[in-house]
């Protein structure tokens, strides 16, 4: 792609911030929905302050083929044309550049907002006129079906169990879901607005809690841009052990899922067993740092505790006993033929709509898509350590527990290996000074996908903007798809087989 | 079937003895922080890298930490050194009260059972409805633990219901989102009287990263009255299980 409206990067480069191309807002739209066309990915889509009455929306894209990032620009007032009707992967994120920014993408085919918060900036938000009451969470109006026998059902903010809360609408004809619409912004706590004009003491606590399942993913995106910004190299010893957290997190939550999924079949034996295993997973993350999350373990410039050899001896020694309950408990579900029924052809997401809305993460290799950044867009270890994507073909409830499987016994294998050739020497450098006037884009795998890290800089080597997109932001939307023509008492099972964050999409 | 039996007998019974037997904690394991009684020279950094404003030089000129604000992140014991604070291995942490969380040097109130009518009417049998208002997931995932087989909170005669018409009281999590106000006041609400309110974790307790926020409170206790906190970010699996048996006057 030698295309002179965007500049292309590699994952890690610090791009000094002039030298982003800006271009106008037509050939922006067109350059987007090109690249997309010629099978490149929206990987975020954001809009910033740039002088008074601007806002300047940035789109960086992902080739996942080659590995390479591009980023352009471009100056919008108060609206602009909606990049959606041409780019449906820009749909969400559009939504969320209208409410941050009080800026309208005209043409948008369901413009709403997604936070529920007011504008970023001084003006009136595209859903609210001067003197308006804003606008409030779940009361807004809904896509609507008319006809006989259409009912509609209303779930959530509070649901029946101990997860977080979100709103689901659905129309319905009979058992049979027409459409589902997801309503979120419950759990916003306003994290992006307080990362700008960082860092600060409060920071990597702030990406921390963003959401609390990825601690060590979203710490990880983080500390990456850091490390880019200050150009700081950090010992390959934090490095392998970085890697040694992200999987046991991978690990800890595909069981949990792997179990959730057959709790809610009334599959009790694997229930159990991977409950309890989830639990053995995450203690051994809190033998490395003592918290079972890994809160405090990755800090700019390495780690923020050293694991001791008799922590990572026992690590070593546990794994054996734990992939064989694993085994034997996961297994269970595939070898039994009431289980197998429940799981295969419920909530398919084909291939074309997978890539069309830009799924990530083991929902979007479930549809037989090989993306991962730990293989695409490798750093840390994962550019010495390859880990081969697993994906399987068919899209459905089966394809996204079958996957975690799959990567669950590659992170155990990849931990052994790590572990057994673990390198000397320290474990954190000091921070470097961040660079000044400057842009860095973070990839890291997190256990749900792509997660994506975007520091600008301002001259003082401040935090002027940062973009946090958890993997669920591009994947709420695909647990819409596949309830399509499901019966609703398959949402239970969809949804777990998305377990999707809240708060990691509220922020 | 016979697989599944088998696979039974592999795995064995898990479940751990407590309370009979002490749940063990893993070596770095930051439990309830002890606060040095007489420093406060050089205090000034490790108040400054708190990042919740939980330790603080009290108007007795001398160091206390609130455990209702602590992240449990150990910034201030990397900044203090030797002397100043320090986190034992203890789990022990629950307070019925908002001031017993402010540790000041070597006093220690843990929660008392509730009162007699509450213990009769609760202390064999509590429902619990959980809400997540803002919480990150990681006190929702270290409460629902307590269901597994490995904490068996069922053998203690206390559940998670799907409805708060069901429940004796709230669990609640997070900070307290302006947009989960209602949705809480409504849940809160539609539990039967008497009930309790349950805080857990630090941003439950006092809005913990959050408060000062405009898009969040500080804490359930601006909106409910709170009848037990449980301090952490999040609380140990153990540290819930403990201040839950405690209110219910099982463990004294």
């Amino acid at each position: 792609m030698s295309d002179a409206r965007f500049l292309r990067f590699a994952h890690g480069d610090v791009i000094p911030r002039a030298g982003v191309p800006r271009i106008d807002v037509a050939a922006f739209n067109t350059a987007v929905a090109e690249s997309v066309a010629s099978g490149h990915r929206l990987v975020t889509l954001f809009g910033h302050p740039a002088g008074k009455d601007f806002i300047e929306l940035m789109a960086i894209l992902a080739n996942d083929r080659d590995g390479e990032l591009s980023v352009a620009a471009t100056a919008v007032a108060g609206s602009y044309p909606a990049l959606t009707p041409g780019c449906p992967q820009a749909h969400w994120f559009e939504r969320e550049i209208a409410e941050q920014w009080a800026v309208t993408p005209e043409g948008h085919p369901w413009l709403k907002p997604i936070r529920f918060h007011q504008p970023y900036r001084p003006g009136a938000s595209p859903w609210q006129r001067t003197g308006e009451t804003p606008a409030q969470p779940g009361i807004t109006n809904y896509f609507r079906v008319e006809g006989r026998e259409i009912h509609e059902v209303a779930v959530g903010p509070v649901h029946a169990g101990i997860i977080e809360p979100g709103h689901f609408r659905f129309q319905c004809h009979g058992e049979n879901v027409f459409n589902l619409e997801i309503e979120l912004g419950y759990q916003h706590r306003g994290i992006e607005r307080r990362i700008r004009g960082g860092p600060d003491n409060r920071t990597i606590h702030y990406m921390e809690t963003a959401g609390g399942d990825t601690t060590v993913g979203h710490a990880m995106a983080y500390c990456h841009l850091m490390e880019a910004l200050g150009r700081v190299r950090v010992p390959a010893r934090a490095q392998v052990l970085r890697g040694v957290a992200l999987e046991l997190e991978r690990l800890a939550n595909h069981t949990g899922d792997l179990g959730a999924l057959a709790g809610d079949i009334g599959y009790l034996p694997t229930a159990s067993f991977c409950g309890r295993i989830r639990g053995d997973w995450l203690n051994l993350t809190a033998t490395m740092c003592g918290n079972r999350f890994g809160r405090g373990l990755i800090r700019p410039g390495g780690l923020g505790n050293e694991p001791d050899a008799e922590c990572l001896k026992n690590i070593l020694c546990r794994l054996d006993a734990f992939e064989r309950d694993m085994a034997g408990a996961v297994e269970l579900l595939w070898a039994t033929t009431s289980v197998m029924a429940r799981l295969e052809e419920t909530g398919v997401v084909s291939q074309a709509d997978a890539i069309s809305i830009g799924l990530v993460g083991p929902a979007a290799r479930a549809c037989g898509l090989s993306r991962d950044v730990r293989n695409d867009f490798p750093s840390g270890i994962y550019r010495y350590a390859n880990i081969p994507p697993a994906s399987w073909h068919s899209g459905d409830v089966f394809a996204r527990a079958f996957v975690r499987w799959v990567e669950s016994q590659r992170s155990i294998a990849f931990i052994r290996e790590q572990l057994g050739t673990l390198p000397t020497g320290a474990v954190a450098v000091a921070s470097g000074r961040i660079a000044p006037d400057a842009m860095a884009v973070s990839l890291v795998e997190g256990w749900r996908g792509e997660i994506c890290h975007v520091a600008l800089t301002d001259s003082n080597g401040r935090f002027e903007h940062y973009k946090v997109s958890d993997p669920s932001f591009h994947n709420w939307y695909g647990l819409a798809l596949a309830l399509r023509n499901q019966q609703i008492s398959d949402f239970p099972l969809c949804n777990k087989s998305f377990n999707l964050s809240y708060c990691g999409h509220d922020l | 079937m016979w697989r599944v039996i088998l696979e039974r007998l592999r795995q064995k019974h898990r479940t751990h003895g407590y309370p009979a037997e002490a749940p063990v904690m893993p070596g770095r394991f930051q439990g309830r922080p002890v606060v040095d009684n007489n420093t406060v020279a050089g205090a000034e950094g490790p108040v400054a890298c708190c990042p919740t404003a939980a330790l603080a030089i009290g108007p007795d000129h001398r160091l206390r930490l609130d455990a209702g604000k602590c992240l449990f992140c150990g910034e201030c014991t990397k900044a203090c050194g030797q002397h100043g604070v320090r986190f034992t291995q203890e789990h022990r942490l629950a307070a019925a009260r908002r001031e017993d969380l402010v540790i000041k040097g070597g006093e220690e109130h843990l929660a008392d059972a509730l009162n007699k009518e509450a213990a009769r009417l609760f202390g064999r049998s509590l429902k619990l409805r959980q809400v997540s208002a803002g919480g990150c997931n990681a006190c929702e995932a270290d409460t629902n633990v307590l269901n597994t087989l490995v904490f068996d909170l069922g053998r203690f005669g206390i559940q998670f219901v799907a409805s708060p018409r069901h429940a004796d009281g709230l669990l609640v999590t997070g900070p307290v989102t302006k947009n989960m106000e209602l949705a809480l006041r409504k849940t809160y609400e539609a539990v039967p009287s008497p009930k309790i309110v349950i805080a857990v974790g630090a941003c439950a307790i006092s809005g913990g990263l959050f408060a000062g926020h405009d898009e969040t409170f500080r804490g359930v206790g601006d909106i409910l009255p709170v009848d037990l906190f449980i301090p952490g970010c999040p609380p140990h699996p153990w540290t819930i299980l403990d201040g839950l048996l405690r209110v219910l006057g099982k463990l004294r």
